[in-house]
């Protein structure tokens, strides 16, 4: 227990600050996650056989391709690509990303395949009918998805969004290769200074458990929520 | 684009992926009965036996593969009295360590598919075998086990492509499988994309072989 004080003989602290930047990253990635799977999945559902594939070559590339991978591709490819960018707009200095940028955006894209599946199924799963209505009652485009296929949507992708956040959770834990100091790294380093590696890993999984035992306790609420009136 | 690079890292990477599916292979073997194992205590109505089986499934569904790795590679070795029995000859062995995690890690998402696999099983199947006269055990061998293994293929797909990228978390533990090999040709050349083509094709292509396996299976054992 001494381990875990607080100050600077313990590494309570420590971990504290690692959680909290393990749920920060989390959080990031599952929003950029999102961000791309309201990119992916339009795509993915349109007719036009050319955007079809370039949404079918995403989501099967990154869900048939390990995490550490992606990750690995990031982390050593991440800063050459930025400073291609520059090279073009005439900055050739050195380039060095924020380890936090790079680890969200390689999880983010993880989780944004596995959010656009979601979603595909989530809008595919709602009665044609819905769609039909509508179209014969001659809504907007933009307010009929808005205020009809949205909320129908949400109610069915948020028990599978749950798991891509669980996902999106356990997956943060590899971006300790690449040196960003959140639980599993922060671990490491403990462990290695006070050679108690069984102690700390141990303390790190209680610490994922937790995390993942209070998210889903959140997303139940949230999943009574949007299923209100069915 | 260095095709060259490409080319000549191919034969490393090929010969890294048999390490991959070596890995992969051992752990599911060894998951499967795990897997069974726990899904039969589940279903046991002694509430002990069915906490110890949740608990279990639980733990290792709720924490990553990394850490469960690092805790028994790096934190089994820390117990003297651990090094002394003969267990340690396996656990000094990072190749070992490794499957017994995964096999640990896949033993725990099976069990739960085996056990909804079960759960779903109609009563009607098991009532006709009992009027026949069928005793329980044969009734749970030749007809829950097979139904149930029926039933849950299509998620076992899912979990075996799932395992599969998993294993390239070996490449922590210092074992050069195709992510280890990758990560040593990147960090050697500073040729990320390349290398990634050729390591992600090869995980990609494995990918592939196994959900059309599982495909053909699902077709020669369904019910019609």
């Amino acid at each position: 227990m001494e381990l875990l004080s607080f100050g600077k003989t313990g590494w309570g602290d420590e971990l504290f600050y690692a959680t909290l930047m393990t749920i920060a990253v989390s959080i990031t990635a599952m929003l950029i996650g999102f961000l791309f799977s309201i990119i992916f999945t339009p795509l993915k559902l349109s007719n036009n056989k050319f955007l079809n594939l370039i949404g079918n070559t995403y989501t099967t590339i990154i869900r048939g391709v390990p995490e550490l991978l992606v990750i690995y591709l990031f982390f050593f490819g991440g800063s050459g690509a930025i400073m291609y960018v520059a090279s073009i707009f005439g900055y050739y200095e050195y380039i060095e990303i924020n380890a936090f940028i790079t680890g969200s955006c390689a999880i983010g894209i993880i989780s944004g395949a596995y959010s656009t599946e979601v979603f595909r199924g989530a809008i595919q799963s709602i009665d044609k009918g819905q769609f039909e209505a509508c179209k014969v009652l001659g809504f907007k485009k933009y307010i009929y998805f808005l205020k009809v296929i949205m909320p129908q949507m949400l109610r069915l992708a948020i028990p599978n969004l749950s798991n891509v956040w669980q996902i999106t959770l356990k997956d943060t834990s590899l971006i300790s290769v690449t040196g960003l100091v959140e639980i599993m790294r922060q671990s490491y380093i403990a462990a290695g200074s006070t050679r108690d590696p069984l102690f700390f890993y141990s303390f790190a999984a209680i610490l994922y458990l937790m995390l993942t035992f209070i998210s889903m306790k959140l997303i139940n609420r949230l999943e009574v929520k949007y299923s209100r009136g069915f | 684009m260095d095709i060259s690079l490409m080319l000549t890292s191919l034969p490393k990477l090929l010969g890294a992926a048999v390490v991959t599916l070596k890995l992969l292979s051992l752990s599911l073997l060894f998951g499967i009965f795990i897997g069974l194992l726990f899904a039969i205590l589940r279903l046991n109505k002694n509430p002990f036996i069915n906490k110890f089986a949740y608990g279990y499934s639980y733990l290792f569904r709720g924490t990553p593969l990394l850490v469960q790795i690092f805790i028994i590679y790096f934190g089994l070795g820390q117990v003297e009295y651990f090094r002394s029995t003969f267990l340690w000859v396996v656990f000094k062995e990072p190749y070992w360590c490794a499957i017994i995690a995964f096999a640990l890690n896949t033993g725990a998402y099976t069990s739960e598919i085996l056990r909804s696999a079960f759960q779903t099983i109609k009563p009607g199947i098991i009532e006709a075998g009992k009027s026949l006269g069928i005793s329980n055990k044969i009734i749970f061998y030749k007809i829950q086990i097979p139904v149930a293994i029926r039933q849950s293929l299509p998620a076992y797909g899912n979990e075996i492509i799932l395992m599969m990228k998993g294993t390239s978390l070996a490449s922590t533990v210092t074992l050069m499988d195709l992510t280890g090999v990758a990560k040593y040709i990147i960090s050697t050349t500073f040729k990320p994309i390349e290398v990634f083509i050729v390591a992600g094709g090869i995980y990609l292509f494995m990918t592939f072989l196994i959900h059309n396996i599982i495909k053909y299976l699902e077709k020669k054992y369904s019910f019609q």
